[in-house]
């Protein structure tokens, strides 16, 4: 309906569709490749980029927020590259296996592919696509979700690069995977990355994902992760950049009966940034978490949007989403819960929290429940407000000066979601980020 | 050391302390005992500086030092502390990092080096340990799930660490069984010295059987009313407030 509607086509709708139509013959993939892609384009023409008109896009319209679209990246330069190496650093001195891409093209130079653990394969997307991987071919677009909007086609119509990752059966990949997106071109860009990481039966892996940029970039990052029965994954999502990054992500992951998956979400720059996360619960008895945390600041727009969409019976969910806002920076939480008729015995909860440090700062908290079972224990909660006035003068009654007590709630504030990161030397390489941004706020 | 001097006081508006005086040596021990609604807890917070209790007159000066002026962390680094009656929860802080933060906050502002791991681990073990405070208590979030007493027996555990010179101890006994009450104010008794003064606000007089003032003052609808010795206190114990009330009915 919203094609009918919709009126003539931005300058950014438009530039984007014509990028296409003169990148197609470039872009890697074989006929079967090329038939998703003109399939996504076409349903871009005809739906364009979200904007306020359509409900899960209201408190961040796209087609608003992007004046013009950045011309497609081209092949990074060794200046992009060297600029790489910093980038990713915000987990630490945890040790991970580092996989880079720059400007949306995997650098193997970057890249640690030595000595992988039994059942680990990595290899780059678009060698993937252009060799018509089995792996690929079997679920690339299969996880997407059922109701189709602009930003995942554009994804698939202009993916150029990214990580195809396979754990087979059984197997724990002890080492994390950091896969570290850097676009740090000189020139203002468009990039699309597209990953799938697919994990068989039982395995075991924590991934890493870390987005960096420089000046002007705009990132259409989607990852497909399918979870394996019995799996046990951890997703790690972290997100920064200049005040005129634009950046937006869908995370679409299906969970096999029994698995856990646990996601998290760190953003800590940006202008726009939007992160959209669908997971659908396919087995039973599966234990989902999806947590983040967001600092935000100067008129940053960061947007996190999740839904869950229950399927089977017996699984359980947990989202706890806390969000910083200072300034005049704008945080937006929208969370849908769904409950399909047959997912009986359905345990979800969902809580967002946004703590306001600025009276121009605001806050907009969707939290959605859809229940076709009956026999569920389903909730949600959504707070927000201003620091603790009462906590800050016990603190300051210590001698503990204004700037460190809010400090001290703050970090406090959002250690509950950053509690929720199984691993150490994450969680508290991600405080330390947490205490650095309090730093720059005080100075 | 302290000296409150016509002390006028508004919360809200409203008028709770009505020219309140008070001198307090070092070394003293001072009870301020009073009727509920007296402005007890008014007295305790605008000493401390909580935001919303408004001196509108008077003075409150810690060695000849006027502290109405300054933000609370800076009173407590002049060394002025509030034992609070209702300590506050806040979940996600460790009390651990609490105290030393306040700590090396007070240690730095007073131009002093702050405090090694080891040093400072030391310091909390001893004091814990005499106030029966299990240390894994410690790495909580602070006060959570803390019971009553537990509160104000890490109450007392800040004030031993922080050493200050003027202790201020608003209803410290309130909510405390008997076994409670003894570490409580054994932990106060011991912070006793010539160097350091304290005001201990009460309803009852039972504390002040353990912590044993050397004046008691009657404080009703936010003035002095009377002031006396150590019997005052079990005289009041005896009689009630209601005479003080009277009086101070008639004073205003």
């Amino acid at each position: 309906m919203n094609a009918e509607l919709r009126s003539v086509k931005t300058n950014a709708e438009q530039s984007l569709a014509d990028a296409y139509q003169a990148s197609k013959g470039k872009l890697p993939g074989d006929r079967k490749v090329v038939a998703l892609r003109e399939a996504a384009a076409a349903r871009f023409e005809a739906l364009g980029l979200p904007n306020r008109r359509i409900e899960e896009w209201k408190y961040t319209d796209l087609r608003a927020l992007i004046g013009e679209a950045k011309p497609l990246a081209g092949v990074p330069d060794a200046t992009a590259k060297a600029r790489a190496k910093a980038a990713g650093k915000l987990i630490g001195d945890m040790d991970a296996r580092r996989i880079v891409f720059v400007d949306g093209t995997f650098v193997p130079e970057l890249s640690d592919l030595a000595d992988l653990s039994p059942g680990l394969s990595i290899r780059s997307m678009a060698q993937a696509l252009a060799a018509g991987d089995p792996l690929v071919d079997a679920n690339l677009g299969k996880v997407v979700p059922a109701e189709r909007e602009g930003v995942v086609e554009l994804n698939t119509a202009l993916m150029r690069d990214g990580a195809v990752i396979h754990i087979a059966s059984g197997a724990t990949v002890e080492r994390p995977i950091h896969l570290v997106f850097a676009a740090t071109g000189d020139k203002p860009a468009s990039v699309f990355t597209r990953s799938l990481v697919v994990i068989e039966e039982g395995a075991r892996v924590m991934l890493v994902e870390s987005h960096d940029a420089s000046a002007g970039h705009q990132v259409n990052t989607a990852l497909e992760l399918v979870v394996g029965d019995k799996a046990h994954v951890d997703h790690i999502k972290i997100t920064g950049g200049p005040s005129d990054l634009v950046h937006v992500s869908s995370l679409m992951a299906v969970v096999g009966a029994h698995a856990r998956f646990n996601g998290f979400a760190f953003n800590i720059g940006g202008g726009v940034v939007r992160n959209q996360t669908f997971v659908r619960l396919d087995g039973e008895g599966t234990l989902t978490g999806l947590r983040g945390a967001s600092l935000l600041k100067g008129k940053q727009h960061v947007d996190s949007t999740l839904v869950i969409d229950h399927k089977a019976s017996g699984c359980q969910s947990r989202e706890v989403f806390a969000t910083v806002l200072d300034d005049e920076s704008r945080g937006v939480f929208q969370g849908k819960v769904v409950v399909r008729q047959h997912a009986q015995k359905t345990d979800a909860r969902m809580m967002t929290r946004a703590l306001l440090l600025s009276d121009e700062a605001e806050a907009d908290n969707k939290p959605e429940l859809e229940i076709f079972a009956d026999d569920v224990q389903c909730g949600h909660g959504a707070t927000s407000g201003a620091l603790d006035e009462d906590l800050k003068f016990y603190l300051m009654a210590r001698g503990i000066p204004e700037i460190e007590a809010e400090g001290l709630l703050v970090q406090a504030f959002v250690g509950e979601a950053i509690e929720g990161i199984e691993h150490a030397g994450l969680r508290d390489a991600l405080m330390d980020e947490v205490v650095a941004w309090l730093r720059k706020r005080g100075s | 050391m302290l000296e409150v001097k016509n002390l006028h006081v508004t919360v809200d508006g409203k008028q709770i302390l009505k020219g309140l005086d008070l001198a307090v040596n070092k070394g003293e021990v001072h009870a301020i005992m009073g009727p509920n609604g007296s402005g007890k807890s008014t007295l305790a917070y605008v000493m401390a500086g909580k935001p919303g209790y408004e001196a509108t007159e008077g003075q409150i000066l810690l060695d000849g030092e006027d502290v109405l002026a300054m933000p609370p962390d800076e009173r407590a680094a002049k060394g002025l502390f509030l034992a609070f009656q209702y300590p506050l929860e806040i979940p996600g802080v460790a009390t651990m990092t609490f105290l030393r933060t306040a700590l090396n906050a007070q240690r730095k502002k007073r131009g002093e080096a702050e405090l090694s791991t080891p040093e400072f681990l030391k310091l909390v073990r001893e004091a814990a340990g005499k106030l029966e405070i299990d240390t894994d208590m410690l790495r909580r979030g602070v006060n959570v799930g803390f019971s009553g007493g537990e509160k104000k027996r890490n109450e007392i555990l800040q004030m031993a660490l922080l050493q200050p010179r003027l202790c201020v101890l608003d209803e410290t006994d309130s909510g405390l069984d008997i076994d409670a009450l003894k570490i409580v104010s054994d932990g106060v008794n011991r912070l006793r010295s010539p160097d350091r003064a304290m005001v201990v606000i009460t309803h009852y007089q039972r504390l002040l059987d353990h912590i044993v003032p050397d004046v008691v003052h009657v404080l009703s609808a936010g003035r002095i009313v009377k002031t006396g010795g150590k019997e005052l206190a079990l005289e009041l114990e005896a009689s009630g407030y209601a005479q003080f009330q009277g009086e101070a009915a008639l004073a205003s």
